[in-house]
């Protein structure tokens, strides 16, 4: 497998499927895979089958709900769409996410000062 | 209710997961599906389409696990299926699982009976109401026994009426014996031991009654009607349980007596306060009546809330000298000193180093049956290595093929704990009915809920720690490696090897050390059994004999003459009476060289025996000068005494004391003997000074006789009583008891815990012995091919063995030394416990250091004939 690529960080997929589900409304899995793939440029590499461990980790802590349904081209798929509840949890998880971004980004600038 | 809710969804989870997995397979293929759709949109072949589809899905299966784990109780999946696999593979090998089993059960079985010995006699609290503020009173326990550590009952007044600090303070008669009153009236007389109670004794521990209620006040007054409350076993045994027993009369020695309540069953008065005995009734002590008796009460006392043993102390030191001996009396003084000690430390702190060196033991023990199993494991997991790499190949993670370890141990351990449990629940009903132990609070031992809670606690840390050592050290291992390896290597993994060597060096250290704390135990024991009494306890045995003593000047006539028709019973070859036997009940009085100034308190109190002429022949006490007692040291003649050499060499240093006049309890009497010293309280500790009054001169507390004989006592019981009933036909039933028997019992505690270390050492030898051998057996397997080549190039049978031996000698010598070194340590940390025994006991150490490489040369040649024996064809054509 590519070495470029980057390795999901624990919590990461999550918090990237619920962000998906807010920006494209339901979607079913592959869908949501795609859409990932595509917005990270190809950087994130999972395989598409791990998104559905993440999916019903997330229906079952009740922030995506899901539903039977048919796609684009009549094809029978599971639709998930994110809760009242995934909202909130996205929202915090995002600030977190900022918040960890900037530290990280400060302190590897340091490092990089000294050089 | 978040929680709630998850927890319902996946409980919902794991039990309907066949649909879910359908669904989930649904899910998929809808997923490869409109991926192939899309591919073939761009331009794709069919083919191409499809293998990028699953290309970027990955790997199916490990989707669906991943799925799985997120899902729910997968733990529950994965126990279930780990569970079902480890009996598979424990059926498959029942050798390997019968003897993992049967190790576990004595390891554990032994910790939880050792544990419910603990924690009955020392963590328990004591079966009283808020133990904690009840506290033993004693004056010093120096020489003297009873006598000076017990109290009058006009000290006890005074006490009781001058502090501040107790809530309460009660008392007993301490000076009890054992079937000291008599049933009468339901057939033959019964004896019974009956003890006298201060009227608030139940109320200051916070005993209530079953059945009835407790003493009043107004009973424990003089000439009021007596009344008695029957201990549980008594009630159950002798009145079948009566529920309507309360108001009855029985009678006991003639007179009638009202039964106003029974004791609880938790309540046994023999062993929290006088371990070894049984005590049937409880009477009120009538303090009144007992003025003139002397130092008669043992005192426990109920502190106030918030005062501490320190101000309770302070209090009684400033009390306690003060206390009068006898009202009547002011100048008699009193002499008194209390010290206070928690009743729970009073009861058990003797034996807290005992019990906890015992705990120790049985500890080393489990660690041995550990490091065993942790070998039977790792040789195990060796022959497994190609099923786990297998499995590790298939997609098992590391912390699987763990789990997978740790579920067998944890299964070998429970079953183990099962059957170990079985053995401690026998063991305890074992000890707890060995009457003759006179241990404190031995016969309330049970298996209880915490015994339980131990027993989880030791089985999951020994499965940890024999399932995590070879389970980490297995699941480390190259899956190449051990893919490619055939099994039999010439060269298996050396890391192994030091793991199973160090195991076998820490079970050999641990079973020496286990060893020498047994060897000095036990040489301290027979160095015990070897200390000279004074006394001749072979074939003697002693009775409580009932006599006539209404007129005391008529003692002598009708003692001498039950002794001459005793005598004549055939098998019989010498009698006597005493009051007291040694290492039994015991009482001091004054004893002083007449005409001679001593400081208060330089004196000890003096045990005191009102023997009959020939009682110090029939218990063999050694005359050393003067002469016995003889039936003209009569009432109204000069009073005569004979004293021990202890007390002789103080009252007269360097002198002859025959012939000298002494002051026995203030009364003028002529020594006309010196008797060599008996052990009177303990076979441990040194006599302290003695003395022998004649009968006709004193007044014995009850009257036991012995008897010299060839023949069994049981032989001769039946004419002894007849002869006894013809006498007085009131003499009740009771048994022979051999002086042996005393003797016994006096050092029972020291018995109980050598034969229990002894037994936990040779379990310990045993164990390290299988160890050691298996390592060696095994290495020995493993170099078959070696061997067998080293004898096709040539090398000699013994040569072979040599080899074998010479390294089973290695680990063997490094376990020893090391082992010997901690022993060392060890020793001097129970030398308090030993008797007459250095801690560095060459002989102690000398014979486990030979035991110990005995074993293990004997475990390695049994291996090493083996490995001589090999065929080189065969070896070398195997495989």
């Amino acid at each position: 497998m590519a070495k470029s690529k980057l390795d999901l960080l624990q919590g990461t997929l999550d918090l990237m499927v619920l962000q998906t589900l807010v920006s494209m409304g339901p979607q079913h899995g592959y869908g949501i895979a795609r859409r990932i793939e595509q917005v990270s440029g190809n950087e994130v590499l999972l395989n598409q089958g791990t998104i559905y461990a993440s999916l019903v980790r997330l229906q079952e802590r009740g922030w995506i709900s899901a539903e039977w349904g048919t796609s684009d081209n009549n094809r029978k798929a599971k639709f998930y769409a994110i809760t009242k509840k995934g909202g909130k949890q996205l929202a915090e998880d995002a600030v977190q996410w900022q918040r960890l971004c900037d530290v990280m980004g400060r302190v590897l600038a340091m490092q990089g000062e000294h050089k | 209710m978040t929680w709630l809710k998850l927890l319902l969804q996946r409980l919902r989870a794991s039990f309907s997961h066949p649909q879910i997995d359908q669904e989930l397979d649904m899910e998929m293929a809808s997923h490869l599906e409109i991926a192939i759709e899309e591919n073939l949109k761009q331009g794709m072949s069919v083919e191409e389409a499809r293998r990028q589809a699953s290309v970027r899905f990955g790997g199916v299966e490990q989707a669906k696990q991943q799925h799985r784990e997120a899902r729910g109780f997968l733990w529950l999946d994965v126990l279930s299926q780990d569970l079902r696999y480890t009996f598979r593979a424990l059926r498959r090998d029942p050798g390997f699982a019968a003897i993992a089993i049967l190790i576990l059960s004595f390891g554990i079985g032994a910790n939880v009976a050792v544990f419910s010995v603990v924690n009955t006699i020392l963590l328990r609290p004591l079966p009283f109401r808020d133990p904690q503020q009840l506290v033993w009173i004693t004056g010093l326990p120096g020489k003297g026994g009873l006598s000076s550590q017990t109290y009058s009952t006009d000290a006890y007044k005074a006490f009781l009426s001058q502090q501040r600090s107790f809530q309460d303070v009660t008392g007993y008669f301490a000076f009890s014996t054992s079937d000291n009153t008599r049933l009468m009236g339901r057939g033959e007389p019964l004896l019974l031991s009956g003890i006298l109670v201060n009227g608030n004794f139940f109320q200051t521990l916070g005993v209530q009654p079953i059945l009835g209620r407790l003493f009043r006040p107004e009973e424990c007054q003089k000439n009021a009607a007596p009344v008695t409350l029957l201990g549980y076993a008594f009630w159950k045994r002798e009145f079948g349980g009566d529920p309507d027993i309360v108001g009855k009369a029985v009678n006991f020695d003639g007179r009638s007596v009202t039964i106003v309540g029974v004791v609880p069953e938790t309540f046994d008065f023999g062993s929290v306060f006088s371990p070894g005995s049984k005590i049937d009734t409880y009477g009120p002590a009538i303090l009144d009546d007992m003025e003139d008796w002397g130092n008669t009460l043992a005192l426990i006392g109920r502190l106030k809330p918030g005062v501490s043993i320190g101000q309770a102390q302070a209090e009684a030191d400033l009390l306690f000298p003060r206390l009068l001996f006898s009202f009547k009396h002011p100048d008699w003084g009193g002499n008194y000193t209390g010290k206070l000690s928690i009743l729970k430390d009073y009861v058990s702190g003797k034996l807290r180093r005992s019990l906890i060196v015992l705990w120790c033991a049985v500890g080393l023990i489990l660690l041995i049956v550990c490091v065993n199993l942790s070998n039977l494991m790792l040789a195990r997991a060796a022959a497994r290595g190609k099923e786990f790499a297998m499995r590790s190949a298939l997609g098992a993670g590391r912390g699987r093929l763990v789990r997978q370890l740790l579920t067998e141990s944890i299964v070998l351990s429970a079953i183990g704990a099962l059957l170990g449990l079985g053995l401690a629940c026998g063991l305890t009903f074992y000890l707890a009915h060995q009457g003759s132990i006179a241990l404190p609070l031995l016969s309330s031992v049970t298996l209880d809920g915490s015994a339980l809670v131990w027993t989880l606690l030791i089985t999951i840390a020994t499965a940890m720690i024999f399932g995590l050592v070879p389970g980490l050290k297995m699941s480390r291992s190259n899956l190449q490696e051990a893919l490619k390896d055939s099994g039999q290597g010439l060269s298996e993994g050396k890391k192994h090897e030091t793991l199973r060597a160090a195991l076998v060096i820490s079970e050999l250290s641990l079973a020496c050390v286990l060893l020498v704390g047994a060897g000095l135990l036990l040489h301290s024991f027979l160095r015990v059994l070897d200390v000279d009494l004074g006394f001749e306890p072979s074939r003697t045995a002693a009775i409580k004999v009932d006599f006539d003593d209404s007129k005391p000047e008529r003692r002598g006539a009708v003692l001498r003459d039950m002794l001459q028709r005793i005598l004549a019973v055939p098998g019989i070859e010498a009698t006597g009476v005493a009051d007291n036997l040694p290492l039994d009940m015991n009482r001091s009085w004054g004893l002083s060289a007449k005409g001679k100034e001593y400081k208060p308190g330089e004196l000890p109190a003096t045990f005191v025996y009102v023997v009959t002429p020939g009682y110090l022949n029939v218990m063999g006490i050694r005359m050393l000068a003067g002469r016995d007692i003889s039936w003209q040291d009569e009432t109204g003649k000069e009073r005569v005494v004979i004293i021990n050499q202890t007390a002789a060499r103080y009252l007269w240093p360097g002198e002859d004391p025959v012939g000298r006049m002494a002051l026995v309890s203030g009364m003028d009497t002529r020594v006309i003997g010196v008797v060599a010293d008996v052990r009177e309280s303990s076979a441990e500790t040194a006599p302290g000074w003695q003395m022998y009054l004649p009968v006709m001169q004193n007044g014995p507390v009850g009257a036991r006789l012995v008897v010299r004989t060839k023949l069994s006592p049981n032989v001769l019981a039946s004419s002894v009583m007849a002869t006894l009933r013809s006498i007085n036909p009131a003499q009740p039933a009771t048994e022979f008891r051999p002086m042996q028997n005393i003797v016994d019992h006096s050092v029972s505690p020291r018995r109980f815990f050598v034969s229990l270390v002894g037994i936990f050492a040779v379990l310990g030898l045993v164990l390290a012995s299988l160890g050691i051998y298996g390592v060696i057996s095994y290495s020995v397997t493993r170099q078959t091919q070696e061997i067998g080549i080293r004898m096709a190039l040539g090398a000699t049978v013994a040569n072979v063995q040599l080899r074998v031996i010479a390294k089973t000698l290695r680990l063997a010598l490094i376990g020893i030394v090391l082992g010997a070194v901690a022993s060392f340590a060890m020793a001097r940390a129970i030398t308090s416990l030993l008797f007459a025994v250095q801690p560095n006991d060459p002989p102690t150490f000398t014979s486990t250091i030979l035991l110990l490489t005995t074993v293990a040369i004997v475990a390695g040649y049994v291996p090493a004939r083996r490995a001589s024996r090999i065929n080189p064809m065969i070896a070398l054509r195997n495989d």
